[in-house]
């Protein structure tokens, strides 16, 4: 595996006297396909809040392709790479599909000074996901799967070296969850580093080449999907010991 | 052609002076300046509650300052209205500014309660502020043969302008179609792509590559700024001011109330909106009852609320689309 692309590195984060992240240190390398787990509460989206920038953690810091981006704004993050989406799809429901498309095109401005034509690359991102008879509609008419797709084709316009994909198959039947795997199999084909976050075991395991486990904000273990599934205190965080009770 | 919006605010500005030249009667310039001014503080309050959702409801603070700023001039150096409005508009924008930076990080209801804490701040201030009048007022005679780079605009027989009223009715004119102007090329700009993703989802924007605390920022700049041009004329319009009368409640109502009814989506909005309610508040305050205005603006809103909560604006776009299916 080539050099790490984005090292966390000793991550806290507190919430009043709650920690909800207890120095976490990890690393997704370059090109990797990343998996993030853990029971409900255990610091996945604080950790993915940390590193697109939307919390800022206390202790730690985060590096990324290089570059400490502790104390960066979002926005910034964004412009260096690192673009996500969210858990529950927050489409900017006042515009059409690809409006929404445009929007980190236009900001995030890899062209700055060129000409390029956001509008064709957008349509591209579209087509790839099977969207493109829904360029101009509004984000209100969509379905549960179509707006987990927008969310996906949004953050793959802002042309991101990392994706993540914060529990992007909740909710969808296990043919759409095919389908949202697909997608994320071809983003990585292209050379985008992904990190999934995701309760549905059967698609972490399918799609992941390292796996890392949190429990209570604690990184409790790291490997190949086999060794996650084989270790002890993954299963003890997921389903209680015998010892509990 | 390429410049057809621009060519139609100067024919509309040039429109406005043949009307001060030809109509005799005082009274249409009187109730015009009013309609004016409340619509460029419409159209203000629309650049940052229309098209970046934030509701600010201490309009009457930025207009305030603006008018005051134009009392402290007039006492201090004895200036012109033209650089009244241009300084009242400066000092407005930076009061935006300020504010901005330290209640932008408020959301929903806290910032538009943030907003109107600050109106109130400010009408304190000016109420102990003897310089300007303080709370008892202060009156304002307008300048006698005033004039602008050399030509002498308000004079009954040798001025550009026969007297104050049609001077001030031009000013405030030319200022609401320069707002206008301004406005359109927010909305089509990268400024206003910016501002609709705020107001959509300020979290998803962020993470999409929005700078929004600087866009927000440049918006409550100009929305301030632009309060602050209506308000700089307000002293010289009354020939009295004090802080009831500034810092009025109606303004901070009908800012909201006249893009609400013309629609938050276009800058088109705020100027129906404005023209409309504008109008039917002058018509009836003066012919039927003085106090039937602010009666008037609350049962419209409740009206459009229930039918067209998205104005008129959005009223007619959803019945073009609803027939084109």
């Amino acid at each position: 595996m080539s050099e790490a692309l984005l090292k966390v590195d000793g991550v806290s984060k507190h919430f009043g006297g709650f920690t909800a992240l207890s120095n976490v240190t990890t690393h997704v390398s370059q090109g990797e396909r990343f998996g993030l787990i853990g029971p409900n509460g255990s610091g996945k989206t604080t950790m993915i809040n940390c590193v697109s920038g939307l919390l800022r953690n206390e202790e730690g810091k985060i590096i990324f392709d290089g570059k400490d981006v502790t104390n960066l704004k979002p926005h910034k993050r964004t412009g260096a790479g690192i673009a996500r989406s969210f858990q529950i799809p927050r489409p900017f429901h006042t515009m059409t599909v690809i409006e929404n498309l445009m929007i980190p095109a236009e900001f995030v401005g890899h062209h700055r000074g060129e000409k390029v034509d956001d509008r064709a690359e957008a349509m591209e991102i579209l087509e790839t996901m099977g969207m493109a008879e829904k360029a101009n509609d509004t984000t209100l008419d969509l379905t549960q799967i179509e707006l987990r797709k927008l969310e996906l084709a949004r953050a793959m316009a802002a042309k991101p070296k990392l994706l993540i994909s914060d529990e992007a198959m909740a909710g969808l039947t296990g043919q759409e969850v095919d389908e949202v795997i697909d997608i994320l199999f071809k983003m990585n084909e292209r050379g985008i580093t992904i990190i999934m976050i995701e309760h549905i075991m059967r698609a972490v395991m399918r799609f992941s080449q390292r796996i890392i486990c949190l429990d209570a904000g604690q990184l409790i273990a790291e490997g190949t999907p086999d060794e996650i599934v084989k270790n002890k205190d993954v299963e003890r965080a997921y389903l209680g010991s015998d010892d509990d009770g | 052609m390429k410049y057809k919006f621009e060519i139609i605010c100067l024919l509309l500005i040039v429109g406005l002076f043949a009307l001060t030249q030809i109509v005799g009667n005082q009274f249409y310039f009187f109730i015009g300046f009013v309609i004016l001014q409340y619509m460029v503080m419409a159209i203000a309050w629309n650049v940052l509650g229309g098209y970046g959702g934030y509701v600010n409801f201490g309009s009457a603070g930025f207009l305030a300052t603006g008018a005051y700023t134009a009392v402290a001039l007039i006492n201090f150096l004895d200036v012109g209205l033209v650089e009244q409005m241009i300084a009242g508009g400066i000092i407005a924008g930076l009061l935006g500014l300020a504010t901005g930076y330290l209640t932008l990080r408020l959301r929903g209801v806290y910032f538009a309660i943030a907003t109107l804490a600050l109106a109130i701040i400010l009408e304190t201030i000016v109420a102990h502020w003897d310089y300007v009048g303080g709370a008892a007022g202060t009156s304002i005679l307008p300048k006698r043969k005033p004039e602008l780079l050399g030509e002498l605009i308000v004079d009954r027989k040798e001025g550009i302008f026969g007297n104050y009223k049609e001077f001030l009715f031009f000013l405030m004119g030319t200022v609401a179609i320069i707002c206008v102007w301004i406005s359109r090329y927010i909305e089509n700009s990268k400024l206003g792509r910016g501002l609709n993703a705020i107001k959509d989802s300020e979290e998803a924007a962020e993470c999409m590559g929005v700078p929004t605390m600087r866009l927000k920022l440049i918006a409550t700049a100009i929305s301030g700024g632009m309060m602050g041009v209506a308000g700089a004329p307000l002293a010289s319009y009354l020939t009295f001011i004090d802080p009831l009368s500034a810092f009025n409640l109606e303004y901070a109502i009908n800012a909201i109330a006249m893009p609400m009814i013309g629609g938050t989506v276009s800058w088109a909005g705020p100027v129906i909106g404005a023209l409309l309610l504008g109008t039917a508040q002058q018509v009836s305050s003066l012919w039927i009852q003085s106090e039937l205005n602010l009666l008037i603006v609350g049962v419209v809103l409740v009206v459009f609320v229930i039918i067209a909560p998205e104005g008129i604006i959005g009223w007619f776009r959803k019945s073009r689309k609803g027939s084109a299916r």
